[in-house]
C-alpha cells in the first residue's frame, strides 16, 4: 500500500530562528491508521501537524528541504486551501477557532468558503453534526457550550469538507478528565466508522491510550527518537527519558521492580495481565504503607454559607461552606462551569457575595473592596500575559509595592528577596519578553507573593504545559508550600491534585460534593463521576492486584514518589 | 451579566427578522430625516415610533444603561456649551424676540433660544435608540452576509462581523485583568485621581493588547485551515433574502422622508418649524 503521508530526508527551519526546528524527518503514514505523536514542549512536534496542513510555509515562513507528500503529492507546489481539502486539523483552543456565531454557522464555514448553495450547505451541517450529537443545538452560540462540546463542533466543522486525513493538536488540553475521556472515545469512533487516517499530537499519553492507537511516533529535539506499538515504548523506559510522562499504573509497575514486557500488553490498564505481577505490586504495598499527616494548624481561610447568582438567573454558588488552615495546599476541582472560577472571584472581591462570610485570619472579607482584599488574599490568573504590563521584570514585581507607597529601599529588598524565593535574581535585568512561559508564569506569582498574601490562589497553574513545565511549575508552589505559605488551586487536573494536594475539594453543581483526600476521590467512581473525573489508574491496578484499599495503596504511591525521587 | 452589555440577542421579533442591511439603511435613512429637519413635530414622531421599535424588539434597557448614560451626558454637555457660545441663535432663526429672563448683560433665556435648543435635543434623543436597535437586533455574521451582497468584498464584510463577534470576549477579559491589577494594589476605582487613575488604566490596556494579539493569530490560522479567501466568492450560511418585511420597513421610512420633505417644501418653508410667528 501506498502511504497516504511520507516524509522524506524532511527538514525546517524557521526564518526566525537560529537552528532546524524539524531535522532529517523520514516517516510514512498509511491511509486509516491511527497515530500519536508525543513529545515534550519545543520537541517540534506542533511543527510537525503544522507542515502536514499547510500552515507552513503558509503562514509560518521559513527554509524546507526534503520532500513531503501527502497523496503521492509534493506538498512544497501546494497551497494551504488545496492542503486543507485533504487534512482537516482540530485545533487545540476550541474557543479560538470558533468562527461563527451558533453551531450550525460554524460547521458551515468551510461550505461557505467554497460557495455550496444554502440549501445543500444546511443539510449537510445537519448530517455532519448529527455524527458528532451536536444536531439539536445548531442554533446555539458559543457562550452555552461546554469545552467538549466546543470541540466537537471544531471537529464537524473539518469532517464537513470530508477530509482523508484528521490531524489533532493537543486535543485533551482544555478539557476536564471525563470530557478528555469522551472525546477519545469520539475520535476512536470516528476513526473505526469512516476508516479515516487519524493523527493526534498530544504529550498526555495515559488519557489517549484509554483507545487503542496504532503507533506512538516520539519526537524530541525535532528529531523521531522512535516509532514504535504502545506496547513495546511503554515496556521500555524511553518516554521518560525525553520528559514524557508515563501511565501511572506503569509507573507503580516499575517502582514495583516489575519487569514490563510487551506480552504483558501494557498499552491499557483494561488490558494489562498482571498474573505474573500482583504478588510483587502487593508486597511494595505492604513495605511502603505510609499515614498522611493531618494539619492541625489554625485556620485560614473559611467560607460560611456562601451563595451568589447573576442578576436574575439561577444560583451558581449554593450553600457553600469550607474551612482551609494555614500551611496547607488545597485543589478546588469540579467540571468548567461547576463554580470554581466563581467561587474564587466570590473570594477576591471581584464578585459580590449574596449571602455569607469569607473569614481570612480572623477578619471578615465580605464589606471589603478588590484592594483591600488584595492585601490578605493573592490571585495568579492562568495566562501569565494577563498580568504582565512592565517591559522589566524588577519594576513588574515592584509594582505592587509602589502603589502602597513605599520607600524605593524597603521595595528593593522585597523583590529581591522574592526574586530569589522565585529563582529570578539571575535574571533581574531581562526584560519580560525576552523569558519563556514557564518564567513568565514565574514573574506573575513573584508579583503576587510579593505583596506577602496569607492565601495565594492560583487559576489553572499548570494548564497547556508538558511534564517538564508542569513539574516546574508544581515543585516551586511546593516549596513555597513547604516554607508555610497557604495555597489554593483551582484545577481540573487530576495529577496535580493526586501529586500535590493532599486535600481536595470536589464542585458541581454549585455545591461540595467532596472535601477530602485527593486520593479517596480519585478512587470514587461515584464521585468521580459527579466532579467530571476520571478514576485514577491506580486504583485499577490494585484492584487488578488484589489489593482491598486502593485509596491507601494511591496514598502509598504518592508518599513513595515524595520520599524516593525528591 | 456585563458580557451581555450592547452585544447582539437573539430574539424572533419583527425587527430581528428583518435584513441587516435593511436595518442599517433604515437607519440611516431615519437619521437623515431627523437631522435634515428642524421641525419637533416630526422629530419627536419619529421617536416616538423609534421607543415603539424599542420596545417590540425586547431589548432590556439594563443591557444598555450604561450606553446610554453616557450618550445622555454628552447630549447635556452638547446643550450647555451651544448655550454658551450662542445664547441667542435662536433668536436669529425664528427672527422674533421673548425674553424670559436674564443672568447678566449677555447671557438671556429666549422662549426662541429654549424651542431650538429643545428641538436640537430632542433630535439627539431620536437617533440614540435607532442606533441602539441596529446593533442589538443585528446578527453580525447576517448582516456581514447583507453587505457582501451589498457588493462590499466580503473579506472586509468578514472583519466587521468578527469584530462585533470576538467584542463580548475582549469586554469580558478586560473586566480580568483589570480586577486582576486591582487586587495587586492597582487604584482605578473613582477614588483615585484622574491622572493615576488614566495611567493604571494603560496597565491593563497592555497585556489586553497582547493576548489579543495572540488571538487573532489563533483566529486568522483556523480561517485559513478551513478555506476562508479561497475564491473571490463565498456563500454565506447566515443570509436572509429580503422579503415582504423588509419592503414594509422601507416604506414606512420613505414615508417619513416623504413627510419631511413635504412639510419642509409646503407647509414651513424650509426646515424650521416657528411657532413664533
Amino acid at each position: 500500500m501506498e502511504p497516504i503521508i511520507k516524509f522524506e530526508n524532511f527538514s525546517f527551519q524557521y526564518f526566525s530562528q537560529k537552528t532546524a526546528t524539524l531535522k532529517n524527518i523520514n516517516l510514512a503514514i498509511y491511509p486509516g491508521e491511527k497515530i500519536l505523536i508525543v513529545g515534550p514542549s519545543g520537541s517540534g512536534k506542533s511543527t510537525l501537524g503544522n507542515c502536514l496542513n499547510g500552515l507552513i510555509p503558509f503562514a509560518y515562513k521559513g527554509k524546507i528541504s526534503g520532500s513531503l507528500k501527502i497523496k503521492g503529492q509534493e506538498t512544497k507546489n501546494q497551497n494551504i486551501f488545496s492542503l486543507s481539502k485533504n487534512i482537516g486539523t482540530v485545533l487545540q483552543d476550541s474557543d479560538g477557532q470558533f468562527v461563527g456565531l451558533s453551531v450550525g454557522e460554524d460547521i458551515a464555514f468551510a461550505l461557505e468558503n467554497e460557495n455550496v448553495g444554502q440549501d445543500i450547505m444546511k443539510q449537510q451541517v445537519r448530517k455532519v453534526a448529527a455524527m458528532v450529537d451536536m444536531d439539536r443545538l445548531l442554533e446555539s452560540s458559543p457562550f452555552e457550550l461546554s469545552g467538549g462540546q466546543k470541540q466537537r463542533v471544531s471537529l464537524a466543522g473539518v469532517m464537513v469538507d470530508d477530509v482523508d486525513i484528521l490531524l489533532f493538536d493537543e486535543p485533551l488540553a482544555n478539557l476536564d478528565p471525563a470530557t478528555g475521556k469522551t472525546a477519545i472515545e469520539l475520535i476512536d469512533d470516528i476513526h473505526k466508522q469512516s476508516n479515516k487516517t487519524i493523527i493526534i499530537i498530544e504529550h498526555r499519553l495515559e488519557d489517549v491510550l484509554h483507545r487503542d492507537v496504532d503507533r506512538i511516533i516520539l519526537v524530541d529535539d525535532g528529531q523521531i527518537v522512535v516509532d514504535d506499538k504502545a506496547e513495546n515504548i511503554l515496556a521500555s523506559s524511553i518516554l521518560k527519558e525525553h520528559g514524557i510522562r508515563e501511565p501511572l499504573y506503569i509507573t507503580a509497575l516499575k517502582y514495583a521492580g516489575v519487569d514490563i514486557k510487551p506480552s504483558m500488553k501494557p498499552a491499557h490498564i483494561e488490558t494489562l495481565d498482571v498474573s505474573d505481577c500482583a504478588q510483587k505490586v502487593r508486597d511494595w504495598f505492604i513495605e511502603n504503607k505510609a499515614q498522611l499527616i493531618e494539619n492541625n494548624n489554625e485556620p485560614m481561610l473559611e467560607l460560611e454559607h456562601i451563595k451568589f447568582r447573576y442578576d436574575n438567573t439561577r444560583e451558581i454558588i449554593k450553600d457553600i461552606s469550607f474551612m482551609i488552615r494555614k500551611g496547607e495546599m488545597v485543589s478546588i476541582i469540579g467540571r468548567n462551569g461547576a463554580g470554581k472560577s466563581t467561587l474564587s472571584k466570590l473570594i477576591l472581591g471581584f464578585e459580590k457575595v449574596d449571602e455569607g462570610k469569607i473569614i481570612c485570619d480572623g477578619h471578615d472579607l465580605v464589606e471589603d473592596s478588590i484592594m483591600e482584599r488584595g492585601r490578605q488574599v493573592g490571585v495568579v490568573l492562568q495566562n501569565p500575559n494577563q498580568m504582565l504590563s512592565k517591559p522589566l521584570i524588577y519594576d513588574e514585581i515592584a509594582l505592587g509595592l509602589r502603589n502602597q507607597g513605599l520607600s524605593e529601599d524597603e521595595i528593593r529588598e522585597r523583590v529581591e528577596n522574592v526574586m530569589k524565593i522565585c529563582g529570578l535574581y539571575e535574571f533581574r535585568k531581562w526584560p519580560i519578553s525576552a523569558l519563556s512561559y514557564g518564567q513568565k508564569k514565574r514573574v506573575s506569582i513573584a508579583c503576587i507573593l510579593v505583596l506577602n498574601p496569607k492565601v495565594l490562589i492560583l487559576d489553572e497553574p499548570t494548564a497547556g504545559q508538558d511534564f517538564a513545565h508542569y513539574s516546574e511549575i508544581m515543585e516551586f508552589l511546593k516549596q513555597l508550600n513547604d516554607n508555610g505559605q497557604t495555597i489554593v488551586l483551582i484545577t481540573h487536573d487530576m495529577h496535580l491534585m493526586l501529586e500535590y494536594t493532599p486535600r481536595a475539594i470536589a464542585l458541581n453543581d454549585g455545591k461540595i460534593v467532596k472535601d477530602g483526600s485527593s486520593a479517596e476521590i480519585l478512587c470514587s467512581k461515584e464521585l468521580c463521576e459527579k466532579a467530571n473525573l476520571k478514576e485514577t489508574s491506580l486504583m485499577q491496578l490494585a484492584n487488578k492486584c488484589g489489593i482491598d484499599s486502593p485509596t491507601d495503596y494511591v496514598t502509598a504511591f504518592i508518599e513513595y514518589e515524595r520520599k524516593e525521587l525528591r | 451579566m456585563k458580557l451581555k452589555m450592547f452585544s447582539y440577542n437573539e430574539e424572533n421579533t419583527f425587527v430581528h427578522r428583518l435584513s441587516g442591511v435593511t436595518k442599517l439603511l433604515c437607519f440611516l435613512i431615519l437619521s437623515f430625516v431627523v437631522m435634515y429637519t428642524y421641525d419637533i413635530r416630526i422629530m419627536l414622531l419619529i421617536g416616538a415610533f423609534s421607543i415603539y421599535l424599542f420596545k417590540l424588539s425586547r431589548i432590556s434597557f439594563k443591557q444598555v444603561r450604561f450606553l446610554v448614560m453616557y450618550l445622555l451626558f454628552f447630549v447635556a454637555l452638547n446643550g450647555v456649551i451651544t448655550y454658551f457660545f450662542e445664547p441667542t441663535h435662536g433668536n436669529m432663526l425664528y427672527g422674533t424676540y421673548h425674553e424670559l429672563f436674564r443672568f447678566n448683560d449677555i447671557y438671556v433665556v429666549t422662549q426662541e433660544q429654549l424651542f431650538y435648543q429643545v428641538s436640537k435635543m430632542v433630535k439627539y434623543m431620536c437617533v440614540i435608540p435607532m442606533g441602539l436597535i441596529f446593533f442589538c437586533t443585528t446578527n453580525p455574521s447576517e448582516f456581514a452576509s447583507s453587505l457582501n451582497h451589498a457588493k462590499v468584498p466580503y473579506k472586509g464584510a468578514y472583519a466587521v462581523s468578527l469584530t462585533l463577534r470576538y467584542f463580548p470576549d475582549i469586554a469580558r477579559q478586560f473586566t480580568d485583568i483589570s480586577n486582576a491589577q486591582q487586587a495587586r494594589g492597582i487604584d482605578m476605582s473613582a477614588k483615585a485621581k484622574v491622572m493615576t487613575r488614566l495611567k493604571n488604566t494603560l496597565m491593563v490596556i497592555s497585556p489586553l493588547i497582547f493576548s489579543a494579539l495572540d488571538r487573532v493569530d489563533m483566529i486568522s490560522n483556523a480561517m485559513d485551515l478551513r478555506g476562508f479567501g479561497k475564491y473571490p466568492k463565498r456563500t454565506w450560511y447566515t443570509y436572509r433574502k429580503l422579503g415582504k418585511e423588509d419592503a414594509l420597513a422601507f416604506v414606512v421610512c420613505l414615508s417619513f422622508v416623504a413627510l419631511a420633505l413635504y412639510m419642509a417644501i409646503f407647509v414651513t418653508n424650509g426646515r424650521f418649524y416657528n411657532p413664533f410667528i
